[in-house]
């Protein structure tokens, strides 16, 4: 997929590679890089999916990054259903029953 | 480690003092105290002035809820004569969601005035969308930086959707994955934009959650006559707890008892990568609120304005299912949808009301508002999705990162006390950490009214506690 001038887009750059972290992280985390992510309108006239490119973010700042998706869009939800939260709405629903009469 | 890391760091200082336009060292004494309570009067500003700012942005005077069917259910499970009202302040009406506006409105309209052209929040909470919205109102840019991945790139949908809605307010959300450098892309950001720290911990910031204490007041002597017997706030940065306390004094509430209380996610560490999405709770929870009560300048300020320890008269914690469990039922039995963060103060007060007196009342005193991925549904699925059994049962049982146990029967709620002494004895030590100061026999008297004052403790309690550490 190509990305043109002016698509809005996701980045992804590496600001410190595993075990260059800051002293005192845990080492779960010290073992893994920190990353980070940020939107903005492509600047250069095209560019593939994980190419380096540069964007201007919507409050105009210009960052590099590795290309990642155009058009991001949001992926959370509902969720799923939860069986045991219905079983909690029906005991409720007794109990307060049995406190009116 | 990075060299640039380590530069930028050494600039912190030097960085803060433009990006928030406070001289702290004007409060400092050179020990261990500083005047608060001046910085909170020259800094901060007053209530009146508050009210208007906040009036200006439609920030505030929130609905005051009577729960009564949750008060129903309380007495029924109390001893004869026992189960106080329960009254709810529903800060999700607020314009963002969420009683962070009130933090948001000082914090923006003074950035405004101080020439700034935009602000920036570190946050993966509800600030973030406070400041944006804020931000918006007022004509200014806004950046919001997130921690909101673990290295898998996978995120807690609550965070994901805060993340929504700042972009649909306007902000730049800037994502990070775990890790304590957050703190250095924040640094980075302000010296790169010049904008202004829209920190959740200066006295502006701070002093915006005074209105909520206050309205709180006049609303309870409205609906019941008298000031409530007691608030529950939920705690986590110290702000919330600290701005409504100093708004009830003010109102003259000054017999209410105020009540801390957090998700226990004991065991789980902040700064770990692969505990990140073991906790089904973002904030509200012991793994900010006993550092941050402890240590309240461990915030991004050089000074917060938080200090929980001054006004805090309890302090329990809850479970996750048990929060989970008061967000279903406050949406069952009070027709109120709210998200399961701001409950966390609920289901405490829902344990708390049932061994006071019926003629006593007691008053939870936020809410959040909900959605995708901020609702008990996704929560409990993403939990589930990421290994954590969950199952009805009794909440004692949870183990934070493993399990999380939705009380079988309400009746099986309960609350539990952290020991205040042990945490203000932690307070002091740390205090006494930061001078180095190794016999304590330099201590001025200013320094010990300061810890009394910090430990809401008598000037005595503290020289023995002083003793203590000693031995």
């Amino acid at each position: 997929m190509i990305a043109k001038k002016g698509d809005w887009v996701r980045i992804h750059s590496i600001l410190m590679e595993a075990g260059n972290r800051a002293t005192g992280v845990p080492a779960d985390t010290s073992n893994v890089p920190y990353e980070l992510w940020d939107k903005g309108f492509l600047i250069s006239d095209k560019a593939e999916i994980g190419e380096e490119v540069e964007i201007e973010t919507i409050t105009g700042r210009k960052i590099k990054g590795t290309l990642l998706e155009t058009n991001p869009s949001y992926g959370h939800d509902f969720g799923e259903f939860i069986p045991e939260i219905i079983l909690i709405d029906k005991q409720l629903k007794a109990i307060m029953g049995g406190l009116a009469q | 480690m990075n060299n640039n890391y380590l530069k930028l760091m050494k600039r912190k200082n030097e960085i803060m003092k433009k990006s928030v336009g406070i001289d702290y060292s004007l409060f400092e004494s050179g020990s261990i105290a500083f005047d608060y309570e001046a910085m909170m009067e020259k800094v901060g500003y007053s209530l009146d002035e508050i009210r208007k700012i906040q009036e200006e942005t439609g920030v505030g005077n929130t609905p005051m809820y009577e729960l009564r069917n949750l008060t129903k259910l309380a007495r029924s499970l109390a001893p004869t004569g026992k189960g106080a009202k329960i009254f709810l302040k529903d800060e999700a009406s607020n314009p963002s969601g969420s009683f962070k506006a009130r933090r948001a409105a000082t914090a923006v309209y003074h950035a405004k005035k101080l020439g700034f052209t935009g602000v920036i929040a570190a946050t993966s909470g509800n600030y973030g969308a406070a400041v944006a919205s804020q931000a918006a109102m007022r004509g200014m840019n806004c950046i919001i930086v997130q921690e909101c991945y673990d290295s898998e790139g996978k995120g807690q949908p609550e965070i994901i959707e805060k993340a929504r809605k700042c972009e649909a307010l306007g902000a730049e959300v800037v994502q990070l994955s775990v890790g304590p450098e957050l703190f250095y892309t924040f640094l980075k950001l302000l010296e790169e934009t010049g904008y202004f720290n829209a920190s959740l911990y200066t006295p502006f910031g701070i002093a915006g959650v005074e209105t909520l204490g206050y309205e709180l007041s006049q609303q309870m002597i409205d609906h019941t006559g008298k000031n409530p017997d007691a608030v529950v706030i939920t705690n986590a940065g110290g702000g919330n707890l600290t701005g409504t306390a100093r708004g009830l004094i003010k109102a003259g509430a000054d017999k209410t008892e105020i009540i801390a209380a957090s998700v226990n996610l004991k065991g789980l560490h902040m700064a770990s990568d692969r505990d990140f999405n073991k906790k089904s709770f973002t904030t509200g929870h012991t793994g900010f609120g006993i550092p941050f009560t402890t240590v309240p300048d461990r915030s991004d300020v050089p000074r917060s304005a938080a200090r929980p320890l001054r006004y805090m008269d309890r302090y329990v914690t809850v479970n996750q299912g048990e929060v989970f469990y008061m967000t279903e039922a406050l949406a069952q039995l009070e027709g109120l949808e709210r998200g399961p963060a701001g409950n966390v103060s609920l289901a405490a007060s829902f344990v708390i009301a049932q061994n006071m007196g019926e003629n006593q009342t007691i008053v939870v005193q936020e809410t959040e508002y909900t959605g995708a991925g901020k609702h008990i549904q996704p929560q409990l699925t993403f939990a589930r999705n990421n290994g954590i059994e969950i199952s009805l049962g009794n909440p004692i049982d949870e183990v934070p990162g493993k399990t999380i146990i939705l009380p079988a029967h309400p009746s099986i709620i309960k609350v539990l006390d952290l020991d205040l002494d042990k945490l203000r004895l932690s307070l002091i030590k740390n205090s006494l950490k930061e001078i180095n100061n190794e016999n304590y026999k330099n201590l001025t008297d200013k320094d010990i009214k300061f810890l009394a004052d910090e430990t809401k403790s008598s000037i005595k309690t503290v020289k023995n506690f002083i003793k203590d550490i000693a031995l």
